[in-house]
């Protein structure tokens, strides 16, 4: 018994260094965003990295997703004669949730493993220790350009999922469900309101800084050579894989219940 | 003039430093010398202030640098220059981005400037035209020279060395001694070296210290050290298997 209890306390003492670990580099870096002068270069080869080079990806997962989801309501749609529907439920689950959850998640794959990696690696062959020596803060010159470039980049990331997966869902409706493409356009633009992309979009800037903080500081902390590394890797992506579905789910009751389950 | 003074440092239950004293003359290269894992890279890194002792001072230059803040311990570092064991190079930055780190950081040089100060530093350290080989491009040798270079590229009053011999090959590792010993001479700055290499520690070295224990132990010349009674220190520069170091650990 005694010895559940102390695993217990020990696993909550964890979890409350972590949170507060990873509040402080938030902090941290929120100061840093505001002391001039900004590393443009590094924030524009960040943007290059997290945005331009994820366009295939999220192109490839925001289409088959549109797709399968059309596919899919078809299958009960079209028994209830209600295929136009299609239009309208692909348009809305994109927009509100599958757009913004699956780029962030297919970013915190991609991108949050390799700032935890890159990162992880810097620490474990002292280039950390040297930027310090070099009279150099290591968040500045490390994470603010990729909370920046993170912080951007993903919701224009979800805009461009969001208007893929909708052309999925058309390209199923209108040519293999025969729906007319008018009517199929009608059907995706008359139930969605500003709210659904906006919302979006900001849970999108979220998504974001969770990505980057959780790697960073994953990265940041590697102990004990490419073994560490490896484990802050998984760590990072996991992490931040859990914290993007918990925070969607926030912000989904914050916008459309205002927290009135 | 660095002085620690009464550090202690512990990493949970162990301790390796334990009320240490050493006083660092400017001008003169000190060697720290001990067995692996015994604390010489801990004394370096509270040095420049990576790490903060959990007890006593480390004065440079007249100023404690465990209470310095964030900003004045940043302008102390500026008079430092520092060569880590890898060598540290960044890997995302060409040759000449990591040489010019500092000047591009911290100085409003423009290019052509900055260009003509590496191509002074890699000469001194004897490597020429490499500014835009990547660090993966390089060979351990090169990699250290270039560390060196970037060391150096500040003109710092105080250069320290992590185990600048350790990874390479003898005969690169007799040319990075040459090098440290021609640098001093030419640049005239405080050097605080740490290795366990006894070849390098006799050559490059006005004094060497052992630490053991968390202590310095013993201090002197390269001759004093070689002549010592100390049966700790005459194990260690012996490197006799057996002897008080095997016997306590």
């Amino acid at each position: 018994m005694n010895g559940w209890i102390t695993t217990l306390g020990e696993r909550f003492l964890n979890f409350i260094r972590y949170a507060g670990g990873v509040s402080v580099l938030f902090v941290r870096t929120i100061f840093w965003v505001f002391v001039p002068p900004l590393k443009r270069r590094q924030i524009l080869d960040q943007m290059v990295k997290i945005g331009v080079d994820s366009l295939p990806i999220v192109f490839l997962t925001s289409l088959f997703t549109g797709m399968v989801l059309a596919l899919q309501s078809a299958y009960q749609m079209q028994k209830m004669e209600a295929k136009l529907y299609i239009a309208s439920l692909v348009a809305l689950s994109i927009t509100r949730e599958l757009g913004p959850v699956l780029t962030a998640l297919v970013v915190a794959g991609r991108i949050g493993a390799s700032i935890a990696a890159e990162l992880g690696t810097m620490k474990v062959t002292e280039q950390i220790d040297a930027l310090e020596t070099l009279a150099t803060n290591p968040i500045k010159y490390l994470v603010v350009p990729r909370f920046i470039a993170l912080f951007f980049m993903l919701p224009l990331l979800t805009i461009y999922a969001d208007i893929v997966g909708i052309f999925g869902g058309y390209m199923i409706g209108v040519w293999r469900l025969n729906i007319l493409s008018n009517l199929y356009w009608d059907m995706t633009w008359n139930p969605l309101h500003i709210k659904d992309i906006v919302t979006g979009i900001i849970k999108a800037f979220a998504f974001g800084v969770i990505i980057c903080i959780v790697a960073c500081y994953e990265g940041m902390r590697v102990e004990g050579g490419a073994e560490g590394v490896g484990a802050a890797t998984t760590k990072a992506v996991v992490i931040a894989f859990i914290l993007i579905i918990a925070a969607d789910c926030l912000f989904t009751a914050l916008f459309y219940f205002g927290f009135a389950f | 003039m660095i002085e620690l003074i009464n550090v202690s440092k512990s990493f949970e239950d162990h301790m390796v430093l334990d009320n240490m004293n050493l006083t660092i003359r400017d001008g003169e290269t000190i060697v720290i010398i001990g067995r692996s894992g015994i604390g010489k890279s801990v004394t370096l890194k509270h040095i420049i202030g990576l790490m903060k002792p959990d007890s006593g001072q480390v004065i440079v230059d007249g100023l404690d640098i465990t209470r310095l803040d964030a900003k004045g311990l940043n302008e102390l570092r500026l008079k430092f220059g520092m060569l880590f064991q890898g060598a540290a190079l960044f890997d995302s930055l060409n040759v000449r981005d990591n040489v010019a780190f500092n000047l591009i950081e911290h100085t409003k040089m423009d290019d052509k400037a900055i260009d003509k100060r590496v191509a002074e530093c890699l000469e001194l350290v004897g490597l020429r035209g490499i500014e835009y080989l990547s660090p993966a491009e390089l060979s351990g040798g090169m990699r250290k020279r270039v560390g060196l270079a970037r060391a150096i590229c500040m003109n710092p009053k105080i250069i320290l060395y992590d185990e600048p011999t350790t990874g390479v090959d003898p005969i690169m590792a007799d040319a990075v001694n040459d090098l440290i010993k021609d640098l001093q001479s030419k640049l005239k700055t405080t050097a605080v070296a740490v290795t366990h290499d006894m070849t390098s520690a006799y050559k490059i070295a006005d004094r060497i210290a052992m630490l053991y224990k968390g202590k310095i132990v013993e201090i002197g010349t390269p001759d004093e050290i070689k002549n010592t009674k100390n049966p700790v220190v005459k194990q260690f520069i012996t490197g006799a298997a057996t002897g008080p170091i095997t016997e306590d650990s």
